[in-house]
Parts: structure tokens; sequence; C-alpha cells
């Protein structure tokens, strides 16, 4: 299928921008870092077309339906939530460091969706479950959420690199923006991923109740879900109430994705009504 | 007075300081510290409800834990965690928490929430890093008959002062957006209230409604006890589609609803659209197929070779012709063998020759020359047998989805206004310096002040261009 080979090539695109970044970053070559960005762009590109693609594919397989429906295609569509969120931050603060994690790890997500075994990339048809108008609303939501949160995450990573030596004003570390703004940028991606986490959780909710016949029913991943907004509920009244800053609020934006990690992964190794997402062959 | 740019109001209670256990209590709970600590006890303890599969049956806990442990596990209420006391204490205390919080800061702060006319101090703008300026030929007072008109309508509360050589002007805007974070406090109470709502006032049940039958009680599932419903439910039909993958692709029930006897009202359910009447929702939640208790038999004789059709019900005796004997259907098997191996849907039955000893026959629904192979006198065949389904429906009334919905909507609004407004004040200062007017915009905001940067450069270079 055409959709899959773009996707495949578009993990390699991913990676090679991420080399750029990185290669940028660590020798200070501005030329590798403005190519990184016209290659992250031609990735999302690709990634979008990809998705596009598929779609048009499933309507031809007589399935037609939104690729948004298992594990390949939710992974897919978060390899570009990272993207798309890193190049509009990449945009607004002229940094780029920040791609140096942001671009490898969508390449990691986009390979974990093409090259796992365990990970059909076949266009399946919908069961009945699924067959909702909420389905596009929910998945996009939480995916931009997660994408934000995913964004956050390696930016916490750059805080506590960089707070092993603040005061370093070259090298690796000293072309890390300061401490201040890493701190701000992380409150933002986290404050606009809880937005969409909200919007996801709702969207989840009222579409539970108009499948199963009730809003919450405390199955492992919507449990979950609500595991990760306590953390970053957490995480928001810390910081703008008790002015929390800094190395705190970077370890709670880590254990937040790790428990975003868990609510996409970990939990399709539980029982519960969320298995249609599992690893189908 | 009024200070957007400070995060932190002084503390103080809302209770008159009477000092005793009230005071106190009231401290614990208008504290954030009590609020991270709820959070964090929240999150952690859900984990367990999630590795600890949820109201299975107690044989199955013990035999997974051990006695012991299921003992302990039984004592903390882990096998329906988030129902347990516990939890509910926890949700309960984080509810008071977010009340008390929100009554105690809207208390404290309510010169600055629900002030009218808020009282500007040109020394607080004096030192703002955010500002913006420019120089105008025309005198003071021209700009301020252009400036007048123009920020009235850009900001809110405009106030003019005049200064030694110009003047002052004064506006602001957003002063509501400081009820975002109360707004969303009130979803998180309105979440919690609908779902106590649905939890004291609703149901949820299920009933399985087999092809053709009707069906007026249904079963709770938290009791298991029955529950009479307003009107009766009939399933007309139920059908259920394959893909070619053999995945489901549709599961429907033809439902009807009876009012004393009569339809009032008749519709297809799928899952994904239930049928709701008088408050009460029907889902297509599961089916399954009944053992059918009726078919149509064809009985050859081996000695004259005719075929006799009967109809059969499971239980009855039938005579057979040419002094055959009887012959009693017994039950329709799903996964029937013979001699070890699998056949599939088969009826099994009692073949009773005259003055013969009783014989079990396997009739195999998809292999209508089976019995011949026994070499009988009588050989037997399944002609016709209607398969029936049942359609498993899930019953439910939530009185508290409103409210709940209510909550769904102020969460993402509240959300929204908390994290991408915020209170902007802003100060045009004009002077007059030598023959040219020096005006400068600078303004401060209680969050996102790269908004009211924006804003003042926007403003500035507006303000610059009027003529």
């Amino acid at each position: 299928m055409t959709s899959s080979v773009i996707l495949s090539a578009v993990t390699f695109i991913y990676g090679f921008a991420g080399f750029l970044y990185i290669f940028a970053w660590v020798f200070k070559k501005p030329a590798a870092g403005k190519m990184a960005t016209g290659v992250a762009i031609f990735g999302l590109a690709g990634n979008a077309a990809g998705i596009g693609m598929r779609w048009v594919e499933s309507y031809q397989l007589g399935f037609g339906h939104a690729p948004l429906s298992n594990l390949y295609e939710s992974l897919v569509f978060f390899a570009g939530c990272i993207t798309l969120i890193y190049l509009v931050i990449e945009r607004r603060y002229a940094n780029q460091v920040i791609g140096a994690f942001s671009a490898p790890l969508a390449c990691l997500t986009m390979a974990y969706a093409s090259l796992s075994p365990n990970i059909s990339d076949r266009i399946q048809p919908l069961i009945p479950a699924l067959k909702s108008n909420w389905l596009i609303a929910h998945v996009v939501t939480c995916f931009i959420g997660y994408g934000a949160f995913a964004v956050a995450f390696g930016v916490s990573l750059m805080y506590l690199f960089k707070q092993s030596e603040p005061d370093a004003a070259s090298g690796m570390i000293g072309r890390l923006p300061t401490l201040e703004a890493l701190d701000e940028l992380t409150h933002q991606l986290i404050v606009f991923g809880f937005l969409f986490l909200c919007v996801g959780i709702i969207t989840g909710a009222v579409w539970a109740n108009s499948a199963w016949g009730r809003y919450w029913g405390w199955d492992p991943k919507e449990t979950w879900s609500l595991i990760t907004w306590f953390v970053y509920a957490t995480l928001l009244h810390a910081r703008m109430t008790r002015g929390w800053r800094g190395r705190r609020i970077a370890y709670l934006s880590i254990i937040g994705f790790a428990a975003v990690m868990f609510t996409y992964f970990g939990v399709n190794l539980l029982p519960g009504l969320h298995s249609y997402q599992a690893m189908s062959k | 007075m009024t200070s957007p740019g400070k995060d932190h109001v002084p503390r103080m209670t809302a209770q008159p300081a009477s000092g005793g256990i009230t005071d106190a209590l009231w401290k614990l709970f208008a504290s954030i510290k009590l609020t991270l600590v709820l959070l964090l006890s929240l999150a952690v303890t859900s984990i367990i409800g999630t590795l600890i599969p949820q109201n299975a049956e107690p044989a199955a806990y013990v035999a997974a834990y051990g006695e012991p442990l299921f003992r302990f596990f039984w004592v903390l209420g882990l096998f329906d965690m988030y129902h347990s006391w516990w939890f509910q204490v926890l949700i309960i205390l984080l509810c008071a928490n977010v009340v008390v919080c929100s009554v105690d800061r809207i208390s404290s702060n309510r010169k600055i929430l629900l002030v009218r006319r808020p009282h500007f101090q040109a020394a607080r703008f004096s030192n703002l890093p955010d500002r913006a300026g420019f120089e105008d030929a025309r005198p003071p007072a021209a700009l301020q008959a252009l400036y007048a008109p123009y920020f009235s309508r850009k900001a809110r509360a405009v106030q003019v002062e005049p200064s030694a050589d110009g003047f002052r002007m004064f506006g602001e805007n957003g002063r509501w957006t400081r009820f975002g974070v109360y707004t969303v406090h009130l979803s998180v109470v309105l979440l919690l209230v609908g779902g106590l709502i649905g939890s004291l006032f609703g149901f949820d049940g299920y009933v399985s409604v087999p092809e053709g039958d009707t069906v007026q009680q249904i079963t709770l599932r938290n009791s298991g006890e029955r529950l009479r419903l307003p009107f009766a439910i009939r399933c007309d039909d139920f059908s259920v589609s394959f893909y070619e993958t053999g995945a489901p692709k549709e599961f429907r029930s033809s439902l009807s609803i009876l009012e004393n006897g009569q339809p009032v009202l008749q519709k297809d359910i799928i899952v994904n659209d239930p049928l709701r009447y008088r408050g009460i929702s029907i889902f297509q939640s599961s089916y399954g197929s009944l053992p059918s208790d009726e078919a149509v038999l064809s009985f050859t004789s081996r000695s004259t070779g005719l075929v006799y059709s009967r109809q059969a019900r499971v239980g009855a005796e039938i005579p057979l012709p040419e002094n055959l004997g009887t012959f009693r259907l017994r039950e329709l098997r799903h996964d029937a063998q013979f001699r070890g191996h699998p056949v599939g849907d088969a009826f099994i039955g009692t073949l009773t020759p005259p003055g013969g000893a009783p014989e079990e026959i396997v009739l195999p629904v998809r292999f209508p020359t089976f019995d011949r192979m026994r070499r009988g006198e009588v050989a037997i065949a399944v002609d016709e047998f209607k398969e029936r389904h049942y359609t498993g429906l899930q019953v439910n009334q939530d009185p508290g989805v409103e409210v709940v919905y209510v909550g769904f909507v102020l969460m993402i609004l509240g959300c929204y206004v908390t994290f991408f407004m915020s209170h902007q004040q802003v100060c045009i200062e004009v002077e007059r310096k030598g023959a040219r007017t020096q005006v400068t915009v600078s303004g401060t905001a209680n969050k996102n002040k790269a908004a009211v940067e924006r804003r003042i450069r926007r403003l500035a270079g507006a303000l610059a261009g009027l003529k």
C-alpha cells in the first residue's frame, strides 16, 4: 500500500532531521539547523500526506474511515503532532535545540509503528464500538495533548541537563535556552496539553455515554487518563499558586509524561474495554 | 489597589477569626498544600484499581492472590476500589478543598474581582519592563482628543488623569477572566454532584431478550436485584453482520417499546446509537444464540426407502411410522462431539426401537447424511432449524448526566479562559518634551506576559497612526 511506503519513508526523514538538529547543536552549525527545519517540514508534509492517502485508501477498500482507529494509525498521528507542535515552537521562540529532542522522538514513534512486528499497518474495518462521529474528535484532541506533553518532556530533560551546568556560556549546554526560558516553555506546553487532555477525556466520556451508557466506568484506560490529569493538575497548581519553578516542575513533567505513556501503551497490557487499541496482528 | 501583576494576594480567611476548630478546619481546606497532597494521593491510589481487576468473582481472587492476601485486599475494598469508602473520602475531601479554596480566594480577592471602577496608580506603570513609545509633533491636548475615543473602544474603565506636562490614560481588559479558574473549580464540583445524582437516583442494569420475546424486568448490575421498568421491551429481530476478515461489522436489534401491551415506539439500535424513552436509555451491548427448541427432521426408512418429515420439539416424543419406534429430541449442542471429533452445532436425540434399548443419536446440522453411517433401520437428518438469537441490552437511567455535561462545558471554557486569557491593564503616558510629545504605552497582566507585550506594541502602533 502506497501510504505505508510513504509513512515508512517519513520515519527516515524524521531520523535525518533529528540527526541534523543534533549536529547543529553539538557542532554549532547554523546551516545544518536551517536544513534540519526544512527536512522536518518535509517530513511533516509526508506524514500528513500519508495519513490523507490512508484515508482515501480505506474508502477504496470499502471501509471508509478516518485513519485513527488502531495503534499503527494513532502512532503515525502522534508523530505528526509532536513534529507540528515542535515546529510551531521553533518558529515562535527561534531556538532549534529542542528539535534535537523532538525530531528523534517523532522518528522513534514512526519506527515503532512501522517496524514493530506486533503492529499491523493493514487498514482494517471499524468494529461496531468505533463507528462514531466522536472517534475523530476524541483521538485528535487526545494526541494533540500527548504531543504537547511529549515536547514538554523533552524540554524538561533539557532543563535538567542545563541545570547541571547553568553558567556555561558556550558548548552544548551553553547553547541551550536559559533555565527561565525552558521552565516557561515547559509550563506553556503543559497548559496547552492540559486543555487538550481535558477535551480528549471529555469527548471520550460523551462517546462512552452514547456507546456504553455510562460516561465514566473506571476502565483502566479511563483511569490512567485521569491519573495523567491528576499529575498535570498537581503541576499546574504547584506552579501557579505555590510558585514552584524549575527542577520540581521538570520532574513532575517527566512523571506526567510517564503517565501519558502508560495511558497509551501500558494499558494494553491490562484488561479493559479499550483493548481494540491493542496490538492486533 | 488593583494589582493584576501579582499572583499572590495576601491570604486572609473569609471566616471571622473565631480561633476555634472551625477556623482551623477552614484554614486546612483552604490550603493548596492539601490540594497537592489529595491530587497526588488520588493519582497514586487510582493505579491500584487498574492493576487488580475490579468486581470479579471472589473465587478468582483467591486463586490469583491466595487466601491471606485476598482477605487483606478485601478489607481495604480493593476489588471495588473506586467505590470503597476511603477512595470516596479522598474525592469528598478534594471536593471540599476545591469549594473552600475558591470561596476563600473569591472573598479575599473580592475587591479585585468585583470592583466597578478600578483605581489606577501611575506609579505601578512607571517601572514596567513592557513598554513601547514614539514621538509626536502635536501637543498633548490634541492627542488626548484623538486617543480618548479610540482607547474607549479598545479598553474598559478608561480613565484620564492630568500630569505635569500632559496626561495619563488608563484602561483595562479581561477582569472577568479572573473567574476562569473558579469556573474550572465549579465544573469539578458539578462533575461530582452529577455523579452523585446518577448513583442516588439512577440505575444501571442489563437484560437479555430473545427474538420475539418481551421483557419488563431487568437485572441491576451492582446488586443483582430485579427492577421492573415502566414499559416493556420487545425484541422484534436481531442481526449480526461480519466483514470478510471475520471481524464484527454491526450488531442490530429491532426493538419495540410497549406500554400496556401497545407498541408506542419502534427503533433499530446499534452500538453507538441507543434508544431513549422516558429518560431510560437502552444500549446494544452483547448478543448470543439460544438453544433452538424446534426442528424439522426427516426420517428415512431403510427397508422401504420412504422419507417422512416430522416437526420435532425438544423434550417431546414422536412416534415413528412403519413401526420404527419412537424418537425424542433432547437438546441442541453448539460444540458437539462425535467419538471425540468436533461436529459443530448438532441436535442430540434418543431413538427407541420397538422392544430395543434406547440409543443416543447425534445429528450435526451441517451434515445431513451423517446418521446414515450408523446403518440403522431409520436414518435421521435435520432438514430445517431456525437459530434464535437473543440480544443483550444495557438499560440505564442517569438523571445526573445533564449536570455532568454542564460541568464538561464549563471545564473546557474555564480552562481556556484561565490558561489563555488574562486581566490586562494599560497606561498611555503623554508628555510634552520641548517641541515634541513623548507617548509611552506600558502594561501589566496577571498572567501571559507575552500577550500583554504584543498588545502594547499593537496599541502603540495604532496610536501613532491615528490622524
